[in-house]
């Protein structure tokens, strides 16, 4: 029942939010709305694992299965930290109709809970797609100047991939001994390895775009620049760990051989993503693209490590799924505050953040250190474990992704550095009065990535569940 | 026993915490207090340590699983040990007198600044501690990067400046190649041993479970990593531009405590590096090579500040060949020596610098020997030790590593000791130019000049008998001493073997290193007590003072080739080739939507083909979706 809550709150709360109109209200409604969704995520990863089903169309024998184990809580978890965070973080921000975008959101939050738990491929098919569509409209309306082209080729190429997981979906079922679409089901699916082959291709493509894997990446960072913050956070925070779920969900346990038989293409083309990606980002003025860029590295990295099939890679990058997710909702915020404050986003307009706002240089220092997983950051244990499973598959390979290290520290100091230091200037200077709420949201955050990096074994004890049904039959 | 090592760390961590979130709360007296009460409490405990040490051996004490999988557990663990308790003692030691001196020579920042500039310190204490007291790898790793972050902190303190930001950069980035080879040992090391824990690789057992191979790849990849923190040959540009922190700064983690933590590192893991041929030629080649190249620049440079920093690479350098020659025990002693002596020269260079109202260039100083008369004292004496002069510290340290290399090869001896030769001139040079002759500043600054404040002088005053007399702990036998430091570190690196070398055989390298030293310095004193350095005239000259265009050759050869790729990636590949193919693909789908168009023509023919041309798809695809799924496959290879 818990886990049918935690879904319906955010969905019940989206439709109020579609008829109250005052921002203030909506605001406050949907803070509310996502505390509860937080402190149920948090009880439900505090207790062992929880099941929720129910018929839904039985005609097709589909059935509405809710499922947490450790990969589901830890997204859960991170879902439901990101968006009181976010809502927190851009109470300030004002846009049209506000309580639409609120509703838009909520109803995004919901899709996003829903494939994290989903249990049966149907229902995970349903929720990608509710995940997705709000969000389509939250580019198309409140994005910038380029939004219609941007979202545009944001939604045809997610679409796509979406419509291939799709006939992946149908092409299982049709294989499974009892006509289900439940997970069991198709785990025991008598496919031949051919069958297994295109069903693998087909999921993957809509895994590989939405996280995305070079070189079909280059939706997102227009994507990212081009949405409002707020939209920006959850899809890089929260939505872009869809595909690497997927992956851990669906592609690893369905299609064992397959998946094995594409390992060395699939960390390979992560590893040159990692690179590619990490060079662009040297380069980049734009706080937003520079910090998306080191986002498409970051998560370069947990694919490479997912499809080396390691257990210490995987472990890893169940790990920095959440971390990740933190890490770059604290860029993404001090990013918004910036640009909130002085309307800019170029690097080169910028300069004096830590004489002019202390508190918030200190904070974008710390989250940049985060980002470059120093030790004692919660991304150092992932990015430690998933380098150490790349480095068992192919030490060259391990070498390689690992320039990508000091490539991370060369645009992220670049970042600090123009950002926070040297002399105040002039559209910095406008940044006159704190934006308290964000700053709170960025004090707790950071305290998240402390704890979680100096004591990781909650992490541990939390993902070892998922971990043993991948690694030990 | 767990509490006080706990402490050890803790109280460093409880300082920045204090003076980090206190930073528009508490008074500049009140900071500059605790920031320095706090370490001296470290200090205080690290003395207990040392005592434990010495009666129980080694303690070995476990808080809590860092990482912890089904493949490897990583522990949070500290060891303290006869290696770590000695650097224990030097750093919260040398880290006290800093922080005392920090306290006046900083006296003009603001609260905040200072109470930050505290901050920043006290955490370098605690992630020092942590690399030394970890008793795995990974905790090493961890300190290994927080003094690093710590260093990027403190060099671009006075953030407003950009030239300080860039050698703050600069610094953290170099430090990360290195890291990188760090990182790559470490996992060497899992996939081999299953572990990364002292007690468990530094053993006679998993030295036969490796390959020679595997011992010369990870020796070399740790030495990776001690080439970045300690500045060797090919990373050593960071460290002569760190010098943009604050003085004490430079002393502390430029010269006496980070910059000396792969000498630690190798000497940790002494027993890999015995049993690799190869990196130990690598380590000793590296080490001469830089100590020569460090010194050849520190001749012809005007910077008070940068002379030292060239000489600390040049003293690492000479580390580094005692550890490629087996003299681990000659190493350490080296790196404690220099820890005084080095931080001594450092903080007097700051009495200097703080008396002129941040001046730094030698030919603008002059004649200062009356006017600063502890600062000039105590500068001399650890010119002295440096130089190595008996029985100043500095002639023990180097005269073990300069026998063993001699014991070794005698070209790295010889080569040695023409090092020792430049740093006794580039030394006495500074000396000269510095405190001798005439002043040559303005007369403005004429009549500022005043000693220092007390607490200024007196951790020079303690550093200086420490740098006079600190050899006491490695008299070697020849001189009647019975090497006390070599007998304590035994336990981490076996007791040395006797170096084969007849007693006339050390008179005679000692009396030739000595002599050396001294002809030099007085050729130094001779030239420059009268007038300074003019300008470089002749091509080497100029070559030395542009510090052999290494930073240049760097920037062209390796920073804009790796810029101008980023910026073809981005501009080029990014823009047109992906986007494009993406956007091309977008482009053929209109294309063709539009021809298909034409298809729905209205006429029933057309379309009752379609139909039976869908079923016969439809079909096939049922029956043979073996087939298909072929397709797919040779879609995807």
């Amino acid at each position: 029942m818990v886990l049918l809550s935690i879904l319906s709150i955010p969905f019940i709360a989206a439709i109020i939010l579609l008829f109250v109109k005052p921002e203030k209200i909506a605001n406050n409604v949907a803070i509310a709305a996502t505390a509860i969704t937080l402190a149920l995520s948090i009880y439900i990863a505090c207790n062992g694992a929880v099941n929720f089903d129910i018929a839904w169309l039985p005609s097709l024998n589909a059935r509405f299965t809710l499922t947490a184990d450790g990969l589901s809580k830890i997204l859960l978890l991170l879902t439901c930290i990101s968006f009181p965070a976010i809502f927190i973080a851009t109470a300030k921000n004002h846009v049209n109709n506000k309580h639409q975008f609120l509703s838009l959101m909520l109803f995004t939050q919901t899709g996003l809970l829903g494939v994290f738990l989903a249990g049966d491929a149907l229902l995970f098919y349903f929720f990608w797609e509710l995940a997705l569509i709000p969000v389509y409209f939250l580019c198309s309306i409140w994005g910038g100047e380029k939004r219609v082209a941007v979202t545009f080729k944001f939604f045809i190429y997610t679409f796509l991939g979406s419509l291939f997981m799709l006939i992946g979906i149908i092409l299982v079922y049709t294989h499974t001994i009892d006509q289900s679409f439940a997970i069991q089901s198709f785990k025991q699916a008598s496919l031949t390895f051919g069958q297994q082959l295109a069903a693998f291709a087909l999921f993957f493509a809509a895994f590989a775009i939405k996280m995305p894997i070079f070189p079909l990446h280059t939706w997102q960072p227009d994507a990212y620049e081009q949405s409002p913050t707020a939209v920006t956070m959850v899809l890089s925070a929260v939505m872009v760990k869809m595909g690497l779920y997927g992956v851990i969900r669906w592609l690893m346990p369905l299609f064992p051989d397959a998946f094995s038989a594409h390992s060395n293409f699939v960390v390979l083309l992560s590893v040159i993503g990692i690179l590619y990606a990490s060079f662009i980002a040297i380069r980049q003025d734009d706080m937003k693209r520079l910090i998306a860029y080191s986002s498409i590295a970051h998560i370069g990295l947990m694919s490479a490590a997912l499809f080396t099939n390691i257990e210490i890679g995987v472990q890893g990058t169940l790990i920095q799924l959440f971390s990740h997710g933190v890490n770059v909702l604290g860029l993404w915020i001090i990013a918004d505050i910036i640009e909130q404050q002085t309307g800019t986003r170029s690097l080169k307009e910028m300069g004096g953040l830590a004489k002019q706002n202390p508190t918030l240089g200190i904070l974008l220092v710390g989250f940049a250190f985060a980002n470059i997983a120093l030790p004692l950051t919660n991304a150092f244990i992932g990015e430690f474990l998933m380098f150490n499973g790349l480095f068992q598959f192919n030490p060259w390979i391990a070498a390689a992704a690992g320039v990508s290290v000091v490539l991370a520290a060369i645009y992220t100091l670049n970042m600090v550095q123009k950002c926070a230091y040297g002399e105040v200037s002039e559209k910095i200077n406008k940044m006159q009065a704190p934006n308290m709420p964000a700053q709170f949201v960025l004090i707790v955050l950071f305290i998240v990535v402390v704890l979680t990096g100096v004591y990781p074994t909650p992490l541990f004890d939390l993902t070892a569940d998922t971990l043993q049904q991948l690694f030990i039959k | 026993m767990k509490v006080i090592l706990a402490l050890i760390t803790l109280l460093p961590l409880a300082g920045f915490l204090f003076n980090g979130l206190g930073r528009n709360i508490w008074s500049k007296k009140t900071i500059a207090y605790n920031g320095t009460m706090y370490i001296f409490g470290s200090f205080v405990f690290s003395l207990i340590a040392f005592w434990n040490v010495q009666e129980q051996g080694a303690i070995t004490v476990h808080f809590f699983d860092f990482i912890n999988t089904s493949t490897v557990k990583i522990p949070f663990d500290f060891r303290v040990d006869a290696l770590s308790s000695l650097f224990l003692l030097v750093i919260t030691g040398v880290g006290t007198l800093i922080h005392l001196y920090s306290s006046a020579y900083m006296h003009e920042e603001t609260a905040p600044h200072y109470a930050r500039y505290f901050a920043y310190l006290n955490l370098f204490i605690f992630s020092m501690l942590l690399l030394v007291l970890g008793d795995n790898y990974v905790i090493m790793f961890i300190g290994w990067e927080g003094v690093g972050l710590c260093s990027y902190l403190l060099i671009g303190y006075w953030f407003t400046n950009t030239t300080y930001n860039n050698a703050a950069k600069k610094a953290f980035i170099m430090n990360r190649i290195g890291d990188l080879g760090f990182l790559l040992a470490i996992f060497w090391l899992i996939v081999k041993l299953g572990t990364v824990s002292y007690g468990e690789v530094l053993t006679a057992e998993s030295l036969a479970k490796l390959s020679s191979s595997d011992i010369t790849a990870i020796t070399l990849l740790l030495f990776v990593g001690a080439m970045g923190k300690s500045a060797q040959i090919p990373l050593y540009t960071w460290l002569p531009d760190a010098m943009a922190g604050p003085t004490p700064v430079s002393a502390l983690i430029h010269a006496a405590t980070m910059v000396t933590a792969g000498i630690y590192m190798i000497t940790r893991t002494n027993i890999f590096y015995t049993h690799s041929e190869v990196a130990q030629t690598v380590v000793a080649i590296i080490g001469i090579s830089t100590a020569l190249l460090a010194a050849t620049i520190a001749i012809k440079q005007n910077d008070i500040k940068k002379v030292l920093a060239y000489s600390t690479v040049s003293q690492l350098g000479y580390m580094f060949l005692g550890l490629g020659v087996g003299a681990y025990s000659g190493a350490v002693f080296h790196v404690i020596t220099h820890a005084f002596f080095k931080a001594l020269l450092f903080l007097a260079a700051g009495s200097v610098i703080h008396a002129l109202h941040h001046e730094q260039d030698i030919r603008k100083m002059g004649g200062l020997k009356s006017k600063l008369p502890i600062t000039h004292l105590t500068f001399l004496i650890g010119c002295i030790a440096i130089a190595g002069v008996p029985p100043f510290s500095g002639f023990f340290s180097k005269d073990e590593i300069l026998a063993a290399a001699y014991a070794k090869n005698p070209i790295y001896w010889f080569l040695g000791l023409v090092g020792a030769a430049m740093t006794a001139f580039y030394m006495f040079r500074l000396y000269a130019t510095t405190f001798l002759g005439q002043f040559r500043g303005t007369d403005a600054q004429a009549g500022h000049i005043h000693e220092s404040p007390v607490s200024m002088t007196i951790p020079l005053i303690l550093l200086a008998i420490l740098s006079a007399v600190g050899g006491a702990m490695g008299v070697p036998e020849i001189l009647g001493g019975h090497h006390w430091l070599g007998h304590h570190l035994s336990s981490i690196i076996g007791e040395s073997a006797p170096l084969h070398l007849s007693h006339s055989t050390e008179w005679i390298l000692m009396g030739s290193s000595v002599t050396i030293a001294l002809l030099a310095l007085l050729i130094a004193i001779g030239k420059y007590s009268k007038q300074a350095d003019g300008e470089p005239q002749t091509a080497l000259g100029k070559f030395l003072y542009n510090k052999w265009l290494v930073d240049e050759l760097y920037e062209k050869s390796i920073v804009q080739p790796l810029n101008r790729f980023a910026g073809f990636l981005k501009d080029i590949v990014e823009k047109n080739i992906i986007d494009g193919m993406v956007n091309g693909t977008g482009k053929l789908v209109q294309y063709g939507a539009r021809q298909t168009r034409l298809m729905q023509s209205g006429q029933v023919g057309y379309y009752i083909l379609f139909m039976v041309l869908s079923i016969v798809v439809l079909f096939l695809i049922w029956f043979n979706d073996i087939a298909i799924t072929r397709f797919f496959y040779n879609l995807i290879k």
